[in-house]
Formats: C-alpha cells, sequence, structure tokens
C-alpha cells in the first residue's frame, strides 16, 4: 500500500465537518455556526492564497526568486486556523505558512523579500503579532511555548475578548525534532496558552511520515497529557472550528492544545524539490479528490449560496493579487550594502562601525560602483539553480 | 540603581553575582531567572540562592531538563518583554542549547531588523580547576565569540562579577556571560554604588614597561600571581583583563604594545582558532611595527580536556606564564 494512500484509508478519529463532495453535518464537540458569508469569506481566502502561491512558484521558475516553498494543498489547513486566531494572539510560523499570514494582514508581497534574497522578511512580527519565517526545523515552537508562557505571566488569559494565546506551526517531520518535544514539555509544565499546529502533509521532503512516527502524529500528545485532535487538513470549516475551540482553552487557561492537521502536500517540498523521485502519481491523484478549494465550491453551488458570477469575481480578484504579487517581486530593489551591517546589535558596535566604513570606503573606490553588485546578481541566481 | 548589599563590602564571586541578580530583579520586575535546580536549591553552585524565596516562583523558574526548551522559550519571553537570565549548569552542557543560541538568539533582532529587541542573559560556569569529571570544565567561549550577534563576556573577580551581570542584564542584546566557576569563593571589594556602565571595556590591571599579558576570567589570578613573582626577578609586565570578549576591546592592549613591543596572550581554552588567535591577529594587523617578537599564547593543549589528575598540566599556570614571557622578550 502506497504511504499516502493508506493514510486516506486509515483515520477513525479523524474530525471533519465538510466532505468531499460539500456535504455539511456538524461535530458534536466543535460546534461552528456556519453562515454563507463565513463560507465565501473562507472560500476566498483560500482562493486567493492559492493563486499567489502559484505566481510564486512561477516566478521562481522565471529566475525572479531563488526559492519559493509551495503551499498548494494546504490552504484549508492554514486558512482555518489563521481565522481562529483574534488580533492580539500570536503566531509562530514555519516557512510555508503564506496562508497564516494572510490572516494576520501580512500582504503577500512582504513574503517575497526573503525568497529574493533581499530580506527575512519586512513585515513587523511585534505588531502584526505573526513572527519571522523559521527556516531551522522546529526551533520556532519552543521560541511560541517562551511567547505563551510570558502571556500567562502578564495575566492576559480568561473569557474576555481581550485574553490571548499562542499558535505555532510545523510539520510533520519537526515532530522529530528535539526542540519539538521539548517545546511539548515545557508547554505542559507551564499551562502555557499555546496551541501546537502540526501540518501533516506526509512528506519531510522525501521522507514519509512513517519514517517520523509509529502512532498517528496526535496520539503522541497524550503522552505529555494535553489533548491530542486530528483534523481533516482539508476542510477548511473543520480547521476552523477545532483551532477555535482550541485557542479557547488556551486562552481560558486549559492549554496547551495539539492539533494535527491531516492533509497533502501537493506540490513538491520546495521549487529546489523534484517529488516524482520520491511518490507516485497515484497517490497526489487520490489526494486530488480532497481538494480543500473544491469541496468549499461545492457546498456553494449545490446549495444555491453562489453562482457563476461570485466564482468568476474570486477568480478576477485573485488574478488582480497574483499580477499585484508579480510586479512587486520584478520590481523589489536590491538593499544597499549598508543593510549588511543593519541591526545585528541593538546599538552597532565600534567594530562593525569600523567594518562597515572599511567597506563603503573600499567600493567607493571602484570607477563603476555597478561592477560588485552584479557579480552577487550572478551569484544568487547560480544559487537559486541549486 | 540601588543595591540590597551594603557599600563596599568584601564578599566572594558568588555572592557578587547573586547580589547582582537580586539587585536587577529587584529593580526591574520584566527580569526573569530559569533553569536546571535554580530556584529551591538555588543553583548547583547557589548562585541564585534565595531568589525564589524573595521573588517566587514565577520569576524564578525550575525547568524541565532541557537546554533547547530553556534558550528557546527564553527567546519568546524576550519577545514578550521579559528579560530572562538563564543558568546553565555547566560550559559542557550548552551544546544541545547550542541551535537556539546560534539560530535564533544571535540572529532574531537581525532577522526583524530591530523590531524584536532580544535582552537574554545565558549565564554559564565555565573553566576547570575544581577537580570535576568529563564535561564540567570545559572553556567554549570562541565557539560564542564567532556569532555575530551574540555579545560574550567573562568576569574575573567580585567587583567585575557584580558590575558585569548587572551590565549584562540592563542590555538590549543576548549576552553569554561566563563565570570562572575556579573563582567563586575568592572574595574582593564590591563597591556596589559605582556606575557599571564602564565594566565591559578592556581594563589595565598592572602597569610595566617589559611585557604586555592579556587575558581573562579564571586565568587572570594566574597572570597577576605571574606578574608579582616577575617583578621580583627584575621584570616589569602590563597586565589587561578583557571582560568583553565579543566585541573585544583591544585598544588599550595595542597602546601598550607600541610601548613594550611585547605580547602574551594567557587563556585555557584550546588555542587554534580561539580568542588568542583572534588577539595576536589583530594585534599584528594594528602594531607590527611595534613588536619586537611574535605574538605568544599560553592555552589549553588542542585536546578535549583531561581527566582532573592531568588539569594541572592543562592549565595555563605561573610557571607556564613566565616561561612564556622569557620566550617573547629574549626572542
Amino acid at each position: 500500500m502506497i504511504a499516502g494512500l493508506r493514510a486516506i484509508n486509515a483515520s477513525p478519529n479523524l474530525v471533519s465537518m465538510l466532505s468531499p463532495e460539500g456535504v455539511l453535518s456538524q461535530h458534536p464537540d466543535f460546534p461552528l455556526e456556519v453562515t454563507t458569508d463565513l463560507v465565501k469569506s473562507l472560500y476566498r481566502d483560500m482562493c486567493l492564497v492559492r493563486r499567489f502561491d502559484r505566481e510564486g512558484n512561477a516566478l521562481q521558475r522565471q529566475g525572479q526568486l531563488g526559492l519559493w516553498v509551495p503551499l498548494l494543498g494546504q490552504e484549508a489547513a492554514q486558512i482555518g486556523a489563521g481565522r481562529a486566531l483574534r488580533s492580539a494572539d500570536m503566531a509562530f510560523p514555519s516557512y510555508r505558512e503564506h496562508g497564516i499570514a494572510w490572516c494576520r494582514g501580512v500582504d503577500p508581497t512582504e513574503l517575497l523579500g526573503i525568497f529574493r534574497g533581499i530580506d527575512f522578511g519586512t513585515w513587523n512580527p511585534a505588531e502584526k503579532k505573526f513572527n519571522n519565517y523559521c527556516i531551522v526545523i522546529g526551533n520556532q515552537v519552543l521560541n511560541a511555548v517562551g511567547y505563551a508562557m510570558g502571556q500567562k505571566l502578564d495575566g492576559v488569559l480568561g473569557d474576555d475578548d481581550a485574553a490571548e494565546a499562542t499558535m505555532t506551526f510545523f510539520g510533520d517531520g519537526a515532530t522529530s525534532q528535539g526542540d519539538v518535544h521539548e517545546a511539548m514539555v515545557f508547554g505542559a509544565a507551564f499551562n502555557a496558552p499555546v496551541v501546537f499546529y502540526c501540518q501533516n502533509n506526509q512528506w519531510a521532503i522525501s521522507e514519509p511520515v512513517e519514517k517520523q512516527t509509529r502512532v498517528p502524529l496526535f496520539a503522541r500528545a497524550a503522552a505529555y497529557g494535553i489533548p491530542g485532535i486530528r483534523v481533516d487538513g482539508n476542510d477548511v470549516l473543520a480547521c476552523l472550528a477545532v483551532s477555535e475551540w482550541a485557542m479557547n482553552e488556551c486562552r481560558t487557561g486549559n492549554g496547551p492544545v495539539m492539533i494535527e492537521a491531516f492533509t497533502y502536500r501537493m506540490d513538491a517540498h520546495t521549487t529546489s524539490d523534484d517529488p516524482s523521485r520520491y511518490r507516485l502519481a497515484d497517490e497526489t491523484q487520490a489526494w486530488k479528490l480532497l481538494d480543500p478549494i473544491e469541496r468549499v465550491k461545492a457546498y456553494l453551488a449545490r446549495n444555491g449560496l453562489a453562482d457563476a458570477t461570485y466564482f468568476d469575481e474570486v477568480q478576477a480578484e485573485a488574478d488582480e493579487l497574483a499580477a499585484r504579487f508579480r510586479k512587486h517581486c520584478i520590481e523589489l530593489e536590491s538593499p544597499g550594502p549598508e543593510r549588511i551591517f543593519s541591526k545585528v546589535y541593538a546599538e552597532q558596535t565600534q567594530q562593525l562601525r569600523d567594518q562597515e566604513a572599511a567597506y563603503l570606503e573600499y567600493l567607493d573606490g571602484f570607477v563603476d560602483p555597478e561592477i560588485s553588485s552584479t557579480e552577487s546578481v550572478a551569484g544568487a541566481q547560480a544559487g537559486a539553480r541549486s | 540603581m540601588t543595591s540590597t548589599a551594603p557599600n563596599n563590602s568584601t564578599m566572594t564571586l558568588a555572592k557578587a553575582l547573586n547580589t547582582a541578580l537580586r539587585d536587577s530583579m529587584a529593580e526591574d520586575n520584566k527580569v526573569l531567572m530559569m533553569g536546571e535546580d535554580v530556584g529551591k536549591l538555588g543553583g548547583v553552585f547557589r548562585i541564585t540562592d534565595g531568589l525564589l524565596k524573595d521573588f517566587g516562583e514565577h520569576r524564578v523558574m525550575d525547568t524541565p531538563l532541557a537546554e533547547s526548551g530553556i534558550v528557546g522559550t527564553a527567546v519568546g519571553l524576550a519577545m514578550r518583554g521579559y528579560r530572562p537570565i538563564v543558568e546553565i549548569q555547566f560550559d559542557g552542557f550548552v551544546f544541545p542549547g547550542f541551535d537556539q543560541i546560534v539560530s535564533q538568539v544571535a540572529k532574531v533582532t537581525y532577522r526583524s531588523q530591530g523590531a524584536w529587541k532580544m535582552p537574554l542573559v545565558i549565564r554559564i560556569p565555565f573553566g576547570g580547576g575544581i577537580g570535576a569529571v568529563e564535561h564540567h570544565s570545559e572553556s567554549p567561549e570562541s565557539f560564542f565569540c564567532h556569532i555575530a550577534g551574540l555579545r560574550v563576556m567573562a568576569c574575573s573577580n567580585a567587583s567585575d562579577g557584580y558590575h558585569m551581570l548587572r551590565q549584562a542584564i540592563a542590555l538590549d542584546d543576548p549576552v553569554v556571560f561566563f563565570e570562572p566557576k575556579r573563582r567563586y569563593w575568592e572574595k574582593g571589594l564590591v563597591d556596589v554604588t559605582a556606575t557599571s556602565e564602564h565594566s565591559l571595556r578592556t581594563v589595565l590591571r598592572r602597569t610595566g614597561t617589559d611585557c604586555t599579558v592579556v587575558s581573562y576570567g579564571p586565568s587572570m589570578a594566574v597572570v597577576l600571581a605571574a606578574a608579582a613573582a616577575a617583578e621580583t626577578e627584575g621584570r616589569s609586565l602590563e597586565v589587561f583583563d578583557l571582560r568583553s570578549l565579543s566585541p573585544l576591546d583591544l585598544d588599550p592592549v595595542v597602546e601598550s604594545v607600541r610601548k613594550t613591543g611585547h605580547l602574551v596572550v594567557v587563556s585555557e581554552a584550546p588555542r587554534e582558532a580561539s580568542i588568542t588567535s583572534e588577539i595576536a591577529a589583530r594585534v599584528t594587523e594594528e602594531a607590527f611595527y611595534s613588536l619586537q617578537a611574535p605574538v605568544i599564547r599560553v592555552a589549553g593543549f588542542d585536546t578535549p580536556y583531561p581527566p582532573s589528575r592531568l588539569e594541572a598540566d592543562y592549565l595555563p599556570s605561573l610557571d607556564k606564564v613566565l616561561e612564556a614571557v622569557d620566550r617573547c622578550v629574549g626572542f
């Protein structure tokens, strides 16, 4: 049996609300008030995020980005979770969380600099309550627990609107990292208001989830003494319902909670990856039938809640976003060499002042100041193909 | 700044560090202490003794036994506006937390272009000389000096222990703070009313004319004893204590070398690719024509720290320092 197909067929504990055919049913433990406006807005979010994600892929293929990390197939897992966060809540992403960024009000264009090699994300993580992307697998999960410990120390828990919690995002591969284990130990030891949101997309680059665990990932939560829930990660309503429940548990002081969003990475790990070397087309095809956007579209259409005009409007809006995204990418200017020395410390040290001054003086010595920057662009493009 | 300790009192380095923690916590309720055994036990070296009683378990946190967890959660607490101080029990145990220190602690400010400050102090008892078992006597400071975004400090006496730790806690940058464990019980005069402001600059410990000697942390006492012994033999050593290992304040050292023409650098860390290497290179770059001899290093061997019955052979000693000075001056 193929790894991913077996996983589809063996999910007795899966929390789901919206079937692949677009049939809605409530879950007794995770009630959600499902209005047409809510479903439409979730549909729109997923379409827009998918559209700029595809544009990111294309921009990499055209040499405009050094790398892109596709989220294709994980739109529901991210929009469902992201929409459960309130403005005061904090989010600690990994590096595939373009949908969470969207929900935190980070403009998609702010994600481009990381992959074009210009910056590490230009949004203000303290203001947006969305941390910078974290490339080292699992580091951010511990940082999130610490932040949540701070929320608890600040006494911002409770059942009023001002209560806060933290959600952190990681993949199935990250669950093998010591940091994720330590994070759950610390989270439990300090009753931190943190939701551990694992997007199990079945593959850690080429390693199947079987290489990470012998039990379902959500079942590991029991070992830390915290609730573990497996939700259909391709079902945006179920992801929203479970995430809202979990965040409320944390806000009222009953955290932490672990959620395993059971989903599938429809594209490569990154644009440098070649999934055809390690997985079969059958597996991808089987998951395609579970597409997170199509089932919402089916629900809206079969219940007469939206017509072709609505779907066309959303698509047009998505195309406009993609065009703006592309234009912004191509027009991004490389930073000046001062950026190298900027904000290494809260205040620049004398040593760095000296190095910066010496380097700028060296650059001034060139007749044609473009020479050195031309070399660096060639280097970045070579790196992008590696 | 006000202190709980009487002015100009004589205290051990351990007590001075404890007083610095206590004073900083009393002054700013965002200052937290966390680590293994720092609460009821008061730390394995008792540096946090009594803090739990005075500040409560929310500010003095006994943590699970996991160094990456301690450092990684401190990062999040700092983002939340706290000023965590973490204790690593022994030098050789910092490595499970090394990933968080290198990948997050050092880079959060740079990555976010200053949106996050990282006012985090990582205290590490370091160095040998206490007859301990493996992993309890290491000098890993060079690893941290190599990482941009971190500040690295090492104190050598009670007064500096107090003022440098106060200053480390006050900074908005992450600091790896090394405490020479075999000096914990040595007493010194601490003027708690003095300003801590200049405690991170290289300081002149003794003036001399024949040879400049630079050191820090546990070896400072050895170097000062060597300088006293040298004087009886008619040789005059000028001695500096670095205090801040990164960034390094080498200007006074270079100035001194221009006068003496000779430099000996003393550290118990292994010699290769170390702070002593850095000092030798920088002084050579900046004062090449003043040097009358190569820079000589007295350091640990390029081996793992040996079994403790051999540590006297491994550590810089008074005789090793004097022999190095002889070689340098007689070159």
